[in-house]
């Protein structure tokens, strides 16, 4: 047996290793550092960037965009995409207004209605895609964009009720400790995405499905119904941020959140995670929704027109996704080189 | 009609030794094509039986068969006496046989020890079922105790295995399979994209296995690594088991012409 054989090999290829090992380290940390470089970018150039005032505006922001990418997250991490999240906010925020009315007084049922809403939109989505056979998760999702957006339409009348009840308008505009009380709701959802997904077997079973479903249906793990659950929800967490979209609007529009779906993409994309599957974790998510607010908030004080934000943010798409295409090479060539050195 | 090429000593040295699994006549077709079409093998306790045959003979049938992922049409299979009816892999891996395909082998995206477990693992409290907590520290600790019984105590538990080479996979790979194998183990092709080095380490595992109370199926195409490893060899060719040979050192070619057919 050749016990430690690695550590005879050629020290040439040691050394390659060890820089290729860098660059890997430094491919997973981007997002963190992206983030800061833009903080002291914006901070430099624009006055008042850090102030607590902008610093609070910038978390309530990115609150909701963080909310539907930790849903999308799961969905992305098992092969998918769910281009339905912006549509199902309009549609939990018009249900919750047409059944419970605007001026109704906060309870919970109000407050568990609106992710009850988007659970439904994401079933719906799974089944379709597990037991519908579509091959192509991202049509099936398109398809739910149009029937839930005409759903909110037509249960809304096109018409926008205005009023939110006081509960949901707290959580979206009141503060704890200084904090805006939708990012504790949803730094509070990522402690708790971030132990489903790394402390439990669902987690761990939810990243294999993601890494190799072949493999996955082979050792015998419940494939369909973990990507079912990925989509339930997703849903789920974009009934949540219908929620905190409704407090922060204070109306009840059938056209809330169009275009969200993009930024929660964005989000997940730019945070780091793998559009191939089975990598990221929920920092990625956090990160990517910060960077994502930081860079329409910043140029927003430059007074950069806004349609320039959207070009940026779709540059930094590009680039994350070029990136994670280098981060696979680098692997391979890791995996290359150790090989080469085991055998030599 | 089948030829049998009993080379030398045929299956009757082996008479003594209890038939662990043994399949009798398997017949299976995807439409006109026949891929088994009349199969019997006999797989004694505590061989290492190398399956061999061209591109296109049935080896990967029979062995798919065994493993419940494709249902033969007709024919039987007995584990250890017993009828065995397999509808799928789960019901293979129940009845004590594991399967490493070359290509099925690991999650790229999991460490060595998560890979090691995956579908096995504990979790706690038992009442929150799969949203219960997997313990990553005693993971690691079961990795480091079946590594260092199977000799592979270098592949570090808490990496990621698609940082690992070929040979690093395919054992951690081997190891899942042996840990929870409790009566047969098959595997395809396990050198195959591997090095000198790594390959001897595979090779050195697969000898090892019949200590451990296991048997094997092994199918190769690299005749020095049959040689090095199995017992006996059962040849295959359109579909059906055409010969057998014990093998020794030197009968590479004639298992080559057996596999052949220039008989």
């Amino acid at each position: 047996m050749t016990k430690g054989a690695g550590s005879q090999g050629s020290t040439a290829s040691a050394g390659r290793r060890d820089k290729l090992s860098v660059l890997l380290t430094l491919l997973h940390s981007g997002p963190i550092v992206i983030l800061i470089v833009l903080l002291t970018i914006f901070g430099a150039l624009a006055d008042n960037f850090l102030s607590v005032r902008n610093i609070q505006n910038l978390l309530a922001q990115s609150a909701i965009v963080c909310a539907l990418g930790l849903g999308q997250f799961l969905v992305i991490l098992v092969r998918g995409v769910d281009v339905s999240v912006g549509s199902t906010i309009a549609l939990s925020v018009v249900v919750v207004a047409t059944l419970t009315g605007v001026d109704a007084p906060s309870s919970v049922a109000q407050i568990l209605l609106y992710p009850l809403v988007g659970l439904t939109v994401g079933l719906a989505n799974g089944v379709m895609i597990v037991k519908g056979g579509i091959p192509q998760p991202l049509v099936v999702t398109v398809a739910m964009l149009g029937i839930v957006a005409g759903a909110a339409l037509l249960i809304s009348g096109g018409n926008t009720l205005v009023g939110v009840s006081p509960a949901v308008h707290w959580l979206a505009n009141g503060k704890l400790l200084g904090i805006p009380a939708g990012a504790v709701l949803v730094i509070a959802l990522c402690a708790v995405f971030w132990a489903l997904l790394r402390r439990t077997q669902w987690g761990r079973w939810l990243y294999a499905v993601g890494g190799n479903p072949d493999v996955a249906q082979w050792v015998g793990l419940p494939r369909d119904r973990l990507i079912m659950s990925a989509y339930a929800l997703c849903g789920t967490m974009a009934g949540v941020a219908g929620m905190l979209y409704h407090g922060r609007t204070g109306s009840a529009s059938p056209l809330s959140g169009a275009g969200y779906e993009l930024d929660a993409i964005t989000a997940v994309v730019v945070g780091g995670a793998s559009l191939f599957g089975g990598r990221g974790n929920v920092a990625n998510v956090l990160f990517g929704a910060l960077i994502i607010a930081v860079i329409r908030g910043g140029l927003q004080q430059l007074n950069v027109s806004p349609f320039w934000s959207s070009v940026a943010i779709g540059v930094g798409i590009l680039i994350a996704l070029e990136l994670d295409v280098l981060r696979k090479r680098v692997e391979t060539r890791i995996r290359v080189l150790r090989a080469r050195q085991v055998n030599a | 009609m089948s030829v049998v090429i009993a080379n030398g000593v045929g299956s009757d040295s082996v008479a003594g030794r209890k038939t662990v699994l043994s399949i009798r006549d398997a017949r299976k077709s995807y439409g006109f094509v026949t891929a088994l079409a009349g199969a019997s093998l006999d797989l004694h306790e505590g061989e290492v039986l190398a399956l061999l045959g061209d591109n296109g003979a049935g080896k990967s049938t029979l062995i798919k068969a065994i493993s419940g992922i494709v249902q033969i049409d007709s024919g039987s299979m007995s584990l250890d006496g017993t009828p065995l009816r397999l509808r799928s892999p789960a019901e293979a891996r129940s009845a004590g046989i594991e399967t490493v395909f070359q290509d099925l082998a690991v999650f790229d995206n999991l460490t060595v020890s998560d890979n090691f477990l995956i579908g096995h693992e504990t979790t706690w409290p038992r009442w929150m079922g799969r949203l219960g907590f997997v313990s990553a520290r005693a993971e690691r600790e079961s990795w480091r105790k079946h590594a260092a019984e199977l000799s592979v105590g270098h592949v570090p538990p808490g990496q990621e295995i698609g940082l690992m080479s070929g040979g690093q996979r395919q054992a951690v790979a081997v190891a899942r399979a042996v840990a929870f194998a409790r009566r047969v183990i098959i595997l395809d092709e396990p050198t195959a994209a591997l090095g000198v080095r790594e390959s001897d380490e595979i090779l050195e595992m697969v000898h090892a296995l019949p200590k451990r109370g296991l048997s094997v199926i092994i199918v190769s195409h690299n005749m020095d690594h049959v040689v090095r490893v199995a017992d006996r060899a059962v040849v295959m060719r359109r579909g059906r088991d055409v010969g057998q040979m014990q093998v020794k050192d030197g009968v590479q070619k004639d298992l080559v012409a057996m596999i052949m057919g220039a008989t």
